[in-house]
């Protein structure tokens, strides 16, 4: 546990040295200037706007902080030959893997949670600055809580895009790294259509094996429940929590897989 | 200090995003690119479609199909009658928006106001005001709102009063709904309509926290005002005909002291008086002008 500990540390250290808090400073000032932009052009939506912005935002910089540090974990240890000094210190594989892993989560836990206290803090300039009566025909108050089910989601998908990255990472180039584990992104969200195949197709053969993809690809789409929360529409304790089971079940199995692969690794 | 080969750096590039803005600028002025960009709002007019390009991120497509929505409808009428197509993307814009978050509920109550305007105000298109709030009610089924508004549609655009009636009738079964929509659908189906209902709901449509749908409810109850002004003033003018062989005028009854000048309407613009029938309306200067057609009483 130690070791992995020590991992996951410098992992974090290592985010911060290369100006991955940058990404929240852009954040804030594009929420900043959105509010007051968007305000003039919007006949009143202003507040869902900056709610939309807010946590789509936290989605895309958390995004590209888990595939491109993600897609480096492992990679660049081995392109820097620092791969070698690590291994011969009493770290195994597996721990090697379990503490980068968890150090690129604790950077992206650092810039969702800095990236929600910044959305609150816009949120809360609006709410002072709107009277009461216009805060009225808002879908959802201003400092709605349930955002923060959105923001737990995003967070949840972000550990499965890292743990995709990561397992990319370990048998693969960086650039096919991110290729790849964007194409799973993206499938990912395509992913929930082909559980319904069978109404588009006639072949059965065809119809089960996208069912088959459906489940062997991470269904991501689950994850979004930004249009829920924003208009506020409820979304089930139930729902997040077998969406979460399910999301940290398939972390653990990539990083199993990955461990797996990692181990049979020869670096000579 | 910065060195003299840095200086010369720094003023090259200076210059050249300079000329960069200058040569856009000319290039603006030489080929406009308004035309173009208009035809570029819909380069992709499948809202399932877009639904599914824009992966997690359909909440924010659609607040940029919301705002071109507003921007376009905004454009079209500032311009004016000069403008050669007539809020022809209002519809599409506004079904992508709902289409890409089917609970932008302003979006619904945006199009049933603003696409059912007779034209220059709107593209006097009901049947998509109509159609706009029937996929509101697939969304948001349990809202008594959208059914309001299409019995309001039906009522105040297409003189459907039957209809109108059905709708409000549904409206009231629906949760929260206001006391005043049962006796509004039973005195619509007995009466059709008079002005005092048409009024009445539109007093109801002033009270929302919605700016643009208070101004717009405003302008409406504004216009009422000047059809109760006409009506009074075209009893006037058949109390007083011209002497045989004259025409109708203001100044034939300013000079018979029953006006003491040309009658203005709630918007400050003179009414304008048919010489042959005398039949009074406002002027198309007016800003109350295009008035709403008045849906008749029934006998």
């Amino acid at each position: 546990m130690r070791a992995i500990r020590t991992v996951a540390v410098n992992v974090f250290r290592e985010s911060v040295r290369d100006r991955v808090p940058y990404n929240l400073v852009l954040f804030a000032v594009m929420l900043i200037a959105s509010s007051y932009l968007i305000g003039q052009l919007t006949a009143g939506q202003d507040v869902k706007i900056i709610k939309d912005l807010g946590l789509a935002a936290t989605s895309v910089f958390g995004l590209f902080i888990a595939i491109f540090i993600g897609i480096g974990l492992v990679s660049k240890e081995v392109e820097r030959r620092s791969i070698y000094a690590l291994l011969s210190k009493p770290v195994s594989r597996a721990q090697f893997i379990a503490g980068k892993y968890a150090g690129l989560v604790l950077t992206l836990c650092v810039n969702v949670s800095v990236m929600a206290i910044a959305l609150y803090a816009i949120l809360a300039y609006m709410v002072w600055a709107t009277h009461p009566a216009s805060r009225a025909v808002w879908d959802a108050p201003g400092l709605d809580p349930a955002l923060l089910k959105a923001i737990f989601l995003i967070f949840i998908e972000l550990m499965l895009v890292t743990a995709i990255a990561l397992f990319f990472s370990t048998f693969s180039s960086p650039i096919l790294s991110a290729a790849l584990t964007f194409g799973f992104y993206i499938a990912g969200h395509f992913n929930a259509d082909l559980k319904n195949f069978d109404r588009v197709v006639d072949s059965k053969v065809a119809a089960t094996l996208a069912r088959g993809v459906y489940h062997v690809l991470p269904d991501l789409s689950a994850f979004d429940v930004k249009t829920e929360v924003v208009h506020g529409l409820p979304v089930a304790a139930a729902y997040i929590a077998t969406t979460t089971a399910y999301g940290l079940a398939y972390v653990a199995g990539l990083l199993l897989i990955a461990t797996f692969i990692f181990s049979r690794r020869d670096f000579k | 200090m910065i060195q003299r080969r840095d200086a010369v750096v720094l003023v090259g590039a200076a210059i050249a995003m300079a000329s960069a803005i200058t040569l856009q600028a000319a290039r603006d002025r030489a080929y406009p690119r308004d035309q173009r960009a208009d035809e570029q709002l819909l380069y992709v007019s499948s809202g399932a479609a877009l639904n599914r390009i824009t992966l997690a991120f359909d909440a924010v497509a659609a607040d940029v199909y919301w705002i071109r929505a507003i921007q376009h409808y905004g454009g079209d009428r500032l311009a004016g009658p000069k403008a050669a197509a007539k809020y022809h993307l209002l519809y599409p814009l506004l079904d992508i928006t709902t289409t890409l978050d089917p609970y932008f509920n302003i979006a619904y109550r945006f199009g049933a106001i603003f696409l059912s305007e007779a034209y220059p105000g709107g593209p006097g298109r009901p049947d998509q005001a109509v159609a706009l709030l029937r996929k509101a009610i697939v969304a948001m089924p349990h809202k008594w709102q959208y059914y309001h508004d299409i019995g309001f549609v039906y009522y105040w655009r297409l003189h459907d009063y039957q209809t109108a009636a059905l709708w409000f009738q549904r409206a009231a079964e629906k949760p929260n709904a206001p006391n005043w929509l049962p006796p509004l659908a039973a005195s619509m189906l007995a009466r059709g309509q008079d002005r005092t209902a048409a009024r009445f709901l539109w007093q109801q449509i002033a009270k929302s926290e919605e700016a643009w749908l208070r101004q717009s409810a405003q302008r409406a109850l504004v216009q009422l005002d000047a059809l109760d002004q006409i009506d009074q003033l075209e009893s006037l003018v058949n109390r007083f005909p011209p002497p045989a062989g004259e025409r109708y005028s203001w100044p034939l009854l300013i000079a018979k002291r029953v006006l003491k000048g040309i009658p203005v309407d709630p918007a400050g613009a003179p009414y304008e008086i048919d010489p042959a029938t005398g039949r009074v309306q406002v002027s198309q200067t007016s800003p109350l002008y295009p008035m709403p057609e008045e849906p008749r009483r029934l006998q």
